[in-house]
C-alpha cells in the first residue's frame, strides 16, 4: 500500500434552491404527486422554448466569487443529447466548453487539523432529468418529470485529493460553502447535494494518472470515504497482482461496504453536444458581480477562526457549530442575548441538536429560540437551575410552554443551595442507610454517589449536586 | 369581397359594409367549394371561426374594435393553437391538440382576427415543394400539375386562391419568400428576433423567423405590427421597439441606394425571371431609387452551411418526438428502444428522416468541427458579406427562386436538386435579416417574383419598395381563373 499513491477528483451536484426551474416556472418544491411540477416546458411540447432562470446565475456567480474563481462571461448553454424517457427533449440544457465558473480553490481541513487546498476546475449549471418508476405499472414504467429541469450546479474539482479522508473532507467543505451562501440546502438525504468521485491508483513518484473508476452518486460524508477506502484496497489488490484497472462506472453498496460495477448504458457516449441555439449567451456584467461580491456572507472557515477566537471556543466545538449557517447564526444570536459563549456553545451542540434529532427531521426551524435559549442558559450560569433539571425546562419549552423563567417557577425547579431541607435530606439519607454508611467509612469511596442518587431523589432534583456531595462528604466524614 | 386586400376588407368591416360572420362564412365555403383542388387546409376550424367573427361583430357594434378586429386568416400548421390540432404536416403529431398558443396566435387573437383554419406544409418545414406532407401535396392554384413552393405552401396557395385574405407562415430558408413567388402572392420573413418563436414548432431554431404571406405589402405590414414584439418566452426575441409600420413605408423610395448583387444574378437564373426582376429594379429606378451592382463573394457558401446547421439543429429539435408523452407511438414497442426507434421511423417521413441522419453525423464527435464547426464560420462570412453591402446601399434587389414552379414530383427523386433551388433565400436566413418577396411579371401563365433584403429590423424600407412597386403594377392582385 504504501508505495502507491491516491489520486482522487470529486464532482459535486448541488441542487440550487430557486423557487422555479432552471428554464420553466415549475416549482422546484420536493415531494409532489408525480408530474404535478411539470410545466409544458418541462414536458418539451411542440413549440415550447426554455428561458433562464436568472435566479440560478446568480447563485452560480455566489459560489464562483466565494472560491475566488473566474466568472466567465458570457458564458453558454449547449445541448448534451442522448434519448431517455426521462429526458423529455432529448437533449440536457448543460454547459460544456464555455461555464459559468472556471477555476477557484476550496480550502480543506483534516481531522489532525492539517490543512490543504485543493483547486477547481470548473463549476457548470444544468438541468436535472426526471425520474422513471417501476413499481405499481403492472409491468410496465411511469415518468416523473417533477424533477426534470431542476438546476444542477456541478462542481468539479481537479483530481488533487491524496486520501478518501481528503475527498471526505472536500465535500464537507463545499457542503458548507453552498449552504452559507445559502444557494442549496445541503438535504442529502433528498439528492440536493451528492457527488460522484473519481478514483485511480498509480506508484509514488509517477506522474501520469492510472486508469480512473468513477463512482456515481455518493450522497454521505461517510460513505464517500468508505467507497473510496474500498476501492483503495481493490485497486492496490488488482494491480499488485498484475491485473488492470478497467475504466468503468461503479456503484457504492453501504449495507455491503463494498462497490460493484454499474449497468453499461447500451448507447455510445456521443453526445453531439453544441450551443443551444433557443438561448443567448448569459452576460454577467461587473455591476452585477460587484453586488454579489459585496453581499458575500462569512464562509465556514473564516467563521469558525472568528468564533474561537472572539468566543474563546474550542475548534472542535467551533467546527461543529459552523456545519451550519442556521447554527453558527443560532450560537451568536444566544451570546448576543446574554448567554455565557461556553455555556451556549456546549448547550447547542447538545442538548439543542438532540432534540432536533428527536423532532421530525422535516422541522428546519427550532421552536425555541435562540433569546429564549439564552435565558435559560443564564439561569444555569448563575446557580438558578441545576444542570439536570435545566435539560427538563428545555424539554418543556420545546413543547412551548413558555419561557424558562416561568417554567422554572412553575415546576418549582429553582434550585435549593444549604439551608434546613438539604440538610434534613443528608441527614435521612445516612439515617436510612447505615450500612452504605459504615462502608463508605471503611474506605468504600464511590458510594458517595448512591448517596447524592438519595439525596437528589428526595430534593426532587433541585438540590445543588455540588453541594450535596459536599456536605455528605462533610458529614459522612464527621460520623 | 375575396377580390379585396385585407386591408381593404378590414375597412369594410369598419364601414359596417360587411360583417365579420358574413365574411367569415364566404371563407369557409370557399374553402369547402375550392380547396379539394389544392388541398391547402389540413385543419377547417369552422365552428371556432364563427364564434370568434360573432365576438369581432360585438367588438365593432360596441367601438371597441381594433384595425384588424374580425378580419379572417389562416394559421400555418406549425404554429400551436389551444384546442386544434397542431400536426406540422406530420403523421408524427397527427394526434397532437395543442394545449396552449403561439404567441403569435395569441397576438392576433388578441387584435381580433378570426382564424379559418390550420394550412398544409411539408413536414416539419423541411422542404420546398409541399411534396412532403403526411396530408399529401398542396398544389398550385396557377397551375394544379405544379407545385405551390414550400414549405408555407399551403398558406402562400390559400392566399393565392383566395380562401384566406392572409396567412401566418414560417422561413427558415426561404419558407415563405419561395412559395410567395411560385404562387404570386405577397410574403415577409422579418428580421430573426422580430417575431416570437414561442408555440411555433421548431425546425433549425436559430434560422426559424415567423412571418406572413398576404395580397399586399401593406396586408403584410398591418400584421407584422400586430405579431411583431419582444416575448419574454422566447429569449432570441429582440426587445427592440414595433414601429407603425404601415405609416414608416409611406416614405418615399427616392434617393434610396439599391444593391443588386451580382452572385445573384448568375447562370442558375433562369432568364425570362431575370426579365421580371430587372423590370422591377427599373421602376423602382424610375422612382428616384439607385441601382448600385454590388458582390456577395461567399454566396456560394451559403447552401452547404444551411443545410449542415439546419440539419444540425433539426436533428437535436426532432428528438423530442419519442413517442413517450405525445404524438405517434408504434404499436406494441419490444423494449425501450424499439419503442424509440419505431415510433420515429413510422412517424417521420423519409426527408425528415434524412436531415435527421445529416445533423446527427454533422454533431457527431470527430465530425462536428469538420462539419458543424465549419458551417457556422461560413455563416459568419455570409453575415460580413452582407453588412460591408449594407455599408454600401439601403436594399438589396434578388430574385427568390432560380426557376419557375415546377411540377409535382419533378424534384423529388433528387434532394440536392431540391435544395438548390434554395440557393438565393437561404443566405438571408443565414444572416438573420429580413426578405420581402413580390410578385413580377408572370411567364406563361405562371407567377415570378422577387426579393428585397434589407437591413436588420429595417423591414419597413423593404415594405416601402414593395409598396411603390406595387402601386404601379397589379401583379399582386392577380387571382388564378379557376378561383376567381
Amino acid at each position: 500500500m504504501s508505495e502507491w499513491e491516491t489520486v482522487i477528483g470529486l464532482e459535486v451536484h448541488t441542487q440550487l434552491s430557486t423557487r422555479s426551474k432552471l428554464f420553466s416556472a415549475a416549482s422546484t418544491q420536493f415531494g409532489a404527486e408525480p408530474n404535478r411540477q411539470a410545466c409544458g416546458i418541462d414536458l418539451a411540447l411542440p413549440g415550447v422554448l426554455p428561458v433562464v432562470n436568472r435566479e440560478a446565475i446568480r447563485m452560480a456567480v455566489l459560489f464562483g466569487l466565494s472560491v475566488g474563481a473566474k466568472i466567465r462571461t458570457p458564458c453558454v448553454f449547449a445541448r448534451k443529447n442522448y434519448f431517455y424517457p426521462d429526458l423529455p427533449r432529448g437533449y440536457q440544457i448543460s454547459q460544456y466548453e464555455l461555464p459559468i465558473v472556471e477555476g477557484g480553490m476550496i480550502e480543506i481541513e483534516l481531522q489532525d487539523g492539517s490543512r490543504r487546498q485543493i483547486d477547481l476546475t470548473r463549476a457548470h449549471l444544468e438541468e436535472d432529468a426526471g425520474k422513471l418508476l417501476h413499481e405499481g405499472y403492472a409491468g410496465e414504467s411511469a415518468v416523473d418529470l417533477n424533477r426534470a429541469g431542476v438546476p444542477l450546479m456541478e462542481i468539479v474539482s481537479e483530481p488533487q485529493m491524496r486520501s478518501p479522508e481528503e475527498a471526505s473532507a472536500y465535500m464537507r467543505a463545499v457542503h458548507g460553502i453552498v449552504t452559507f451562501l445559502e444557494i442549496c440546502d445541503g438535504n442529502m438525504e433528498q439528492g440536493s447535494f451528492r457527488c460522484d468521485a473519481n478514483i485511480s491508483m498509480r506508484r509514488k513518484g509517477e506522474t501520469e494518472l492510472g486508469v480512473k473508476v468513477e463512482l456515481k452518486n455518493i450522497n454521505s460524508f461517510r460513505f464517500v470515504e468508505r467507497a473510496l477506502r474500498y476501492e483503495q484496497q481493490r485497486q492496490v489488490e488488482a494491480l499488485e497482482s498484475g491485473e488492470p484497472i478497467i475504466q468503468e462506472t461503479r456503484q457504492y453498496d453501504p449495507a455491503a461496504d463494498r462497490t460493484r460495477p454499474m449497468r453499461v448504458k447500451e448507447y455510445a457516449d456521443d453526445y453531439r453536444y453544441f450551443p443551444d441555439p433557443d438561448l443567448l449567451p448569459v452576460v454577467v456584467d461587473e455591476a452585477m458581480q460587484a453586488e454579489l461580491a459585496e453581499s458575500l456572507p462569512e464562509l465556514p472557515q473564516a467563521r469558525k477562526a472568528r468564533l474561537v477566537e472572539q468566543y474563546a471556543l474550542a475548534a472542535d466545538l467551533a467546527a461543529v457549530l459552523v456545519q451550519s449557517r442556521q447554527w453558527a447564526d443560532y450560537f451568536e444570536a444566544a451570546v448576543e442575548a446574554g448567554a455565557s459563549a461556553s455555556t451556549a456553545a456546549r448547550w447547542i451542540t447538545g442538548e439543542v441538536f438532540a432534540h432536533m434529532h428527536k423532532h421530525s427531521t422535516e422541522e428546519v426551524e427550532p421552536p425555541v429560540s435562540a433569546d429564549s435559549l439564552a435565558q435559560l442558559l443564564k439561569c444555569i450560569d448563575s446557580g438558578v437551575v441545576s444542570n439536570s433539571a435545566a435539560k427538563e425546562v428545555l424539554a418543556a419549552m420545546w413543547q412551548g410552554e413558555g419561557e424558562a423563567e416561568t417554567i422554572i417557577e412553575a415546576r418549582g425547579l429553582r434550585q435549593v443551595g444549604a439551608g434546613a431541607d438539604l440538610d434534613q435530606w443528608v441527614d435521612q439519607a445516612i439515617e436510612a442507610h447505615p450500612d452504605e454508611a459504615a462502608q463508605y467509612r471503611g474506605g468504600k469511596d464511590r458510594l458517595l454517589g448512591f448517596f447524592v442518587g438519595q439525596v437528589m431523589k428526595a430534593s426532587g432534583g433541585k438540590a445543588d449536586p455540588k453541594q450535596v456531595s459536599e456536605q455528605l462528604r462533610a458529614k459522612l466524614q464527621v460520623d | 369581397m375575396h377580390e379585396r386586400t385585407l386591408l381593404e376588407q378590414a375597412q369594410a368591416l369598419r364601414a359596417g359594409e360587411v360583417s365579420s360572420v358574413e365574411l367569415t362564412r364566404s371563407y369557409l365555403e370557399r374553402i369547402k367549394a375550392h380547396d379539394g383542388s389544392i388541398n391547402s387546409f389540413i385543419t377547417v376550424t369552422e365552428e371556432q371561426a364563427l364564434a370568434q367573427a360573432e365576438a369581432a361583430d360585438r367588438a365593432h357594434s360596441a367601438g371597441e374594435a381594433g384595425p384588424l378586429t374580425g378580419v379572417p386568416l389562416a394559421h400555418k400548421d406549425i404554429f400551436c393553437t389551444r384546442g386544434v390540432k397542431t400536426s406540422c404536416g406530420s403523421r408524427m403529431l397527427d394526434n397532437f391538440v395543442s394545449p396552449y398558443d403561439a404567441t403569435v396566435v395569441e397576438r392576433l387573437g388578441a387584435a381580433g382576427m378570426v382564424m379559418l383554419g390550420k394550412t398544409n406544409m411539408d413536414e416539419f418545414a423541411m422542404g420546398s415543394s409541399n411534396e412532403p406532407s403526411h396530408y399529401g401535396p398542396v398544389r398550385n392554384p396557377w397551375d394544379l400539375e405544379r407545385v405551390p413552393g414550400g414549405s408555407s405552401g399551403g398558406s402562400a396557395a390559400a392566399v393565392a386562391a383566395r380562401l384566406a385574405p392572409a396567412a401566418t407562415a414560417t422561413d427558415t430558408g426561404g419558407s415563405i419568400r419561395q412559395p410567395a413567388t411560385f404562387c404570386g402572392v405577397t410574403g415577409l420573413k422579418p428580421t430573426y428576433g422580430r417575431v416570437s418563436r414561442f408555440g411555433m414548432v421548431a425546425y433549425a431554431s436559430s434560422l426559424d423567423q415567423g412571418g406572413m404571406l398576404g395580397v399586399s405589402a401593406e396586408d403584410c405590414a398591418a400584421l407584422l405590427g400586430a405579431m411583431a414584439g419582444f416575448d419574454s418566452r422566447d429569449s432570441t426575441s429582440v426587445d427592440h421597439p414595433v414601429p407603425d409600420y404601415s405609416k414608416e413605408m409611406a416614405q418615399p423610395i427616392d434617393g434610396l441606394r439599391l444593391g443588386l448583387p451580382k452572385e445573384f444574378f448568375d447562370d442558375r437564373l433562369d432568364a425570362r425571371i431575370r426579365a421580371a426582376v430587372e423590370e422591377a429594379v427599373a421602376a423602382w429606378e424610375g422612382q428616384g431609387a439607385k441601382p448600385v451592382e454590388i458582390s456577395l463573394p461567399n454566396l456560394e457558401l451559403a447552401t452547404p452551411a444551411y443545410y449542415v446547421i439546419a440539419s444540425a439543429e433539426c436533428s437535436s429539435n426532432l428528438a423530442r418526438y419519442d413517442g413517450v408523452r405525445y404524438g405517434h407511438r408504434c404499436q406494441d414497442p419490444e423494449d425501450l428502444e424499439d419503442l424509440f426507434c419505431r415510433s420515429r421511423e413510422e412517424g417521420f417521413g423519409a426527408e425528415v428522416r434524412r436531415r435527421i441522419m445529416l445533423g446527427t453525423y454533422a454533431l457527431s464527435a470527430g465530425y462536428r468541427d469538420a462539419y458543424y464547426g465549419r458551417a457556422q464560420r461560413v455563416r459568419q462570412l455570409i453575415r460580413r458579406d452582407f453588412q460591408q453591402a449594407f455599408e454600401k446601399v439601403d436594399a438589396i434587389a434578388a430574385p427568390v427562386s432560380p426557376v419557375l414552379p415546377f411540377k409535382l414530383g419533378e424534384k423529388m427523386q433528387d434532394p440536392v436538386a431540391m435544395y438548390l433551388i434554395d440557393c438565393y433565400t437561404i443566405p438571408v436566413n443565414l444572416a438573420g435579416l429580413p426578405g420581402l418577396s413580390l410578385p413580377a411579371r408572370p411567364v406563361d401563365g405562371l407567377p415570378t417574383g422577387m426579393q428585397l433584403i434589407g437591413n436588420y429590423f429595417d423591414e419597413a424600407q423593404l415594405l416601402g419598395f414593395g409598396a411603390a412597386w406595387q402601386r404601379e403594377t397589379d401583379w399582386h392582385r392577380q387571382v388564378p381563373p379557376e378561383f376567381a
